[in-house]
């Protein structure tokens, strides 16, 4: 049995910024990743536009994990557990894990911080019709495969939802002498940031096509085809339009789900919204001392937003767990209007700012944010446009507080 | 050229289960496949049950090899570490249903099969999550599920294991009577054999006219499937079907035996040519919701986690379990649709005993028992430390979802049936089962396969020839890091 202060799960973006957060409050720090370097999917990342936020300056994904990782590992106060997976954890902190070094392992923790990050929607998860080819990817681990072992998928390319990692894969597998003939896109908006569409998408002439899906796949043992068609209001596909596009290749960017599965069986209170659990402004869930950053809590566009999450979630974890988090009442953060979550759900009343991160549900072109407390508007915040894939953030004062936040959006 | 007292022709369940019957007499025995593994045709896409032996028409070979077969899996499941486990099956009946109960529960007590018809209130103790329409239910307690691929697996394993041999990637493509036996011949080589068991399922017609014998015309019936998340498990406790109609046992909603739920399957005619392509359909798939539907309302589709087509070969209604007539010493198994994987060890037995006594093939004194494999999942905490220290491997989670190590798949990579795909791992240890479907562990699994066989990851294939996943390298100097 092994006793720390804080126990980080996850040792990507997300957990490599808890453990500095803690260690900046003299916590010690056990960092748990299932893979044999930390970094996480950032690893896999060699595009640039990291960074930028949060250092000012324009990082590949390697690169911005390594600023993190040097410092993590040059810190004494955490100890790095590598290869090492969690099998369970506990409402009272215990935390069991396996590695191929430690074997089995039970850590007694202060307090958890959940940074397990997000998986990728699968095939299966979406039900694609046709036959069961090799050929069909989902984005990241196309961009795995070429960016970490060198091989590259395939040649003739359509791409099916136009999430980030679709995005950024559409350019790296035209680089490499791909031809990406359509990204399809079942919404009528994308759920990736507009500056990859400009630079991954639109440098490239490659089509984007809305409001559009796959509705099978054809080939025995190698993808030969897949057929595309619109969809209605509904996201029925109108078969009769139904066109088929020769590729060998069919990649998935069609959502990302928070990697909850640890959280089965506790009574972490949950999002069905967000599917990470429900936080306050310091990233605590429903469970005192289970705390929870970056993707696993909500699923971010940007790796700065997830550093600067985690990093508090860190700070407040090792408050927590010396008996320093004093928390006063919350009220509860309710969206509407145009606003379809946000983060954190609860926030407590005292002094100070709070950062409201929240998406909303379509794009809208010359809106202005509301936030209501007690009847009284609080903030007013215009914008020029916003869209779902590009998460907004508001700033209130808690000193005007006076009872549960409405956040919502006006004409 | 090779020789060899028997030939089986086909590695699904029933061409294991034989080859396996054989391998426990003195004999030289061969077993040809033309796919990349064993269990890749029928035997990988089906509903997975075992069933009780009500349905088939009484004194049919499907009623007789069924009851006999069903018997069985108990003590086999135990013996290859198989799982297996005996849930009972409802056919749910509404208001009106009783007299197409009533015969069905005739025909069971006609064929041997414990059944009875019980009334909601029993249903709801069985399955409380039947939808309100259900009034009346046939109850087969002896029923079950079993992972139908690991068992052809299992089955491959424990005959190689007692000395029967395996050849992969060899499609038969000519089949000649010699004086005293066959001559076989593959896309690789040409064998010798003195008895020769056509079990080749939806290509054994084709099989068959190799040699001259009938080649009679086969229905293929695709159906879809859905399965769902383990979280699901415990939404359905038995294997509950709809009354059965003329295209067959109907859209059941069933556990599997590894734990998650299963939804299917349709039935769509499909060609010949088009048979093993195991195409879903969005029409199938709809069917299958609406079917569902009608039994266990309260199903949460949004938990699928793969949709999957499998066909059923079928030659007129019953098994064609027969030596033929026509050429001395060879024996055809046609048709092994529905029960065909209940029917499948019984069938083995048999056809292994008419093969064994035409060629005087004496019994081995006793089998070398399979080993099991060590599972992460079901281990104790002191088999896993132990295995640790024997080989860190064991402490290194590869697929995140089903907690598979890399132990388990350098086990499945080193099997007597040595797994040499990324498929094939994923039948043998479930690497890319769960909710992920592979997303994080595939290129993983495909490093360990690089290794293992020593050949570069661009070879390494999801399943048959032409199905490389990553099968380009990447050009030098870009986006270097």
């Amino acid at each position: 049995m092994k006793k720390f202060d804080v126990v980080i799960i996850g040792g990507g973006p997300a957990g490599m910024a808890a453990a500095l957060g803690a260690r900046e409050q003299g916590a010690s720090v056990a960092l748990l990743e299932r893979d044999d370097r930390l970094g996480g999917i950032l690893n896999q990342c060699i595009h640039n536009g990291f960074g930028l936020h949060y250092f000012g300056e324009e990082l590949t994904g390697p690169e911005y994990a390594k600023r993190f990782r040097d410092k993590v590992l040059a810190d004494k106060g955490i100890t790095v557990f590598l290869e090492a997976m969690v099998l369970s954890l506990t409402e009272d902190r215990v935390v069991r894990a396996i590695s191929p070094t430690a074997g089995l392992m039970e850590l007694h923790a202060g307090a958890i911080v959940l940074a397990m990050g997000c998986r990728e929607r699968s095939a299966g998860a979406i039900a694609l019709a046709g036959t069961r080819p090799a050929g069909i990817y989902t984005a990241g681990m196309a961009q795995r495969l070429s960016n970490v072992e060198g091989y590259l998928v395939g040649k003739e390319v359509v791409i099916l939802g136009s999430g980030d990692i679709g995005l950024i894969m559409a350019r790296r597998m035209t680089s490499e002498g791909a031809k990406v003939k359509l990204v399809a896109e079942i919404m009528p908006f994308s759920s990736g940031l507009k500056r990859n569409i400009v630079q991954c998408l639109n440098d490239y002439d490659i089509p984007l096509r809305y409001s559009t899906t796959v509705t099978r796949v054809t080939g025995k043992n190698r993808l030969t085809g897949v057929y595309v068609a619109p969809v209605d209001e509904k996201m029925n596909p109108l078969l009769e339009k139904e066109e088929y596009i020769p590729c060998d290749t069919l990649l998935l960017s069609v959502g990302l789900i928070p990697e909850n599965d640890l959280l089965t069986g506790t009574s972490v209170e949950m999002s069905r919204v967000t599917s990470g659990a429900v936080v306050d402004e310091f990233r605590q869930t429903s469970v005192p001392g289970i705390f929870s950053a970056g993707n696993v809590l909500h699923v971010h566009d940007l790796v700065d937003n997830v550093s600067e999450e985690a990093f508090v979630a860190g700070a407040s974890a090792a408050k927590f767990s010396k008996g320093e988090l004093a928390l006063s009442e919350t009220v509860s953060v309710l969206p509407s209007n145009g606003v379809r979550y946000a983060l954190p759900q609860k926030v407590h009343q005292g002094e100070g700012k709070v950062k409201i991160y929240f998406r909303v549900d379509k794009v809208y072109r010359g809106r202005t944010v509301v936030v209501e407390s007690g009847g009284e508007v609080v903030k007013r915040k215009k914008t020029l446009v916003m869209a779902p894939g590009e998460m907004q953030n508001v700033e209130v004062d808690k000193a005007l507080i006076r009872g549960d936040l409405s956040i919502y959006t006006e004409e | 050229m090779e020789k060899f007292d028997v030939i089986v022709i086909g590695g699904g369940v029933v061409g294991t289960a034989v080859l396996r019957s054989l391998a426990a007499y003195k004999a030289k025995t061969l077993l040809l496949e033309k796919a990349s593994d064993v269990a890749t045709g029928a035997s990988r896409a089906n509903s997975g049950i075992v069933h009780a032996g009500y349905d088939a028409e009484t004194g049919t070979k499907k009623a007789l090899f069924n009851v006999k077969g069903a018997a069985m899996f108990p003590s086999l499941t135990a013996e290859l570490h198989v799982p297996y486990q005996k849930t009972g099956s409802l056919v749910a009946a509404r208001e009106g249903g009783l007299p197409a109960l009533q015969a069905l529960y005739e025909r069971g007590v006609a064929n041997g099969v414990k059944v009875e018809v019980i009334d909601r209130k029993r249903i709801l103790e069985l399955e409380p999550n039947i939808s309100p329409e259900i009034a009346y239910a046939l109850y087969a307690p002896e029923a079950g599920v079993v992972s139908p691929y690991k068992l052809t697996i299992a089955q491959a394993d424990h005959a190689v294991i007692n000395g029967a041999e395996i050849r992969l990637e060899e499609k038969v493509v000519s089949l000649e009577k010699t004086a005293d036996g066959f001559a076989v011949r593959t896309e690789k080589g040409e064998y010798f054999a003195s008895y020769v068991i056509n079990a080749a399922g939806a290509g054994a017609s084709e099989v068959n006219a190799l040699i001259g014998e009938d080649a009679p015309t086969e229905t293929h019936a695709v159906g879809d499937y859905y399965i769902l998340d383990s979280k699901e498990a415990g939404v359905v406790n038995t294997v509950v079907f709809p009354l059965p109609d003329e295209k067959g046992k109907g859209i059941l909603v069933a556990p599997t035996a590894d734990g998650n739920v299963i939804l299917g399957p349709t039935s769509r005619k499909v060609p010949h040519e088009v048979a093993e392509e195991n195409e879903v359909t969005r029409e199938g798939l709809a069917l299958v919701r609406e079917g569902v539907g009608r039994l266990i309302p309260c199903v949460n589709l949004r938990s699928v986690i793969r949709v999957y087509a499998g066909t059923r070969t079928a030659v007129g209604s019953d098994f064609i379990i027969e030596e033929s007539k026509k050429v001395k010493n060879y024996f055809m198994l046609l048709g092994i649709c529905s029960p065909g994987l209940t029917s499948a060890p019984a069938i083995g037995e048999y056809v292994a005993g008419v093969a064994a006594e035409a060629l005087g093939l004496i019994k081995k004194e006793k089998m070398r028992p399979l080993p099991a494999r060590f599972h992460l999942t079901k281990a104790t905490e002191e088999e896993i430390e132990d295995k640790i220290a024997s080989d860190s491997a064991y402490g290194r989670i590869v697929c995140r979802c089903e907690k598979v190590t890399e132990g388990e798949i350098l086990e499945a990579i080193r099997s007597p049936l040595p797994a040499h795909t990324v498929d094939a791992v994923k039948r043998r240890v479930r690497a890319g089962m769960g909710r992920c479907q592979g997303g994080f562990c595939r290129p993983r699994v495909m490093e360990i396969l690089s290794r293992e066989l020593n050949i570069p990851l661009s070879k390494i294939r999801l399943g048959d020839k032409g199905s490389e996943i990553a099968p380009y390298e990447v050009k030098d100097g870009y986006e270097k890091v």
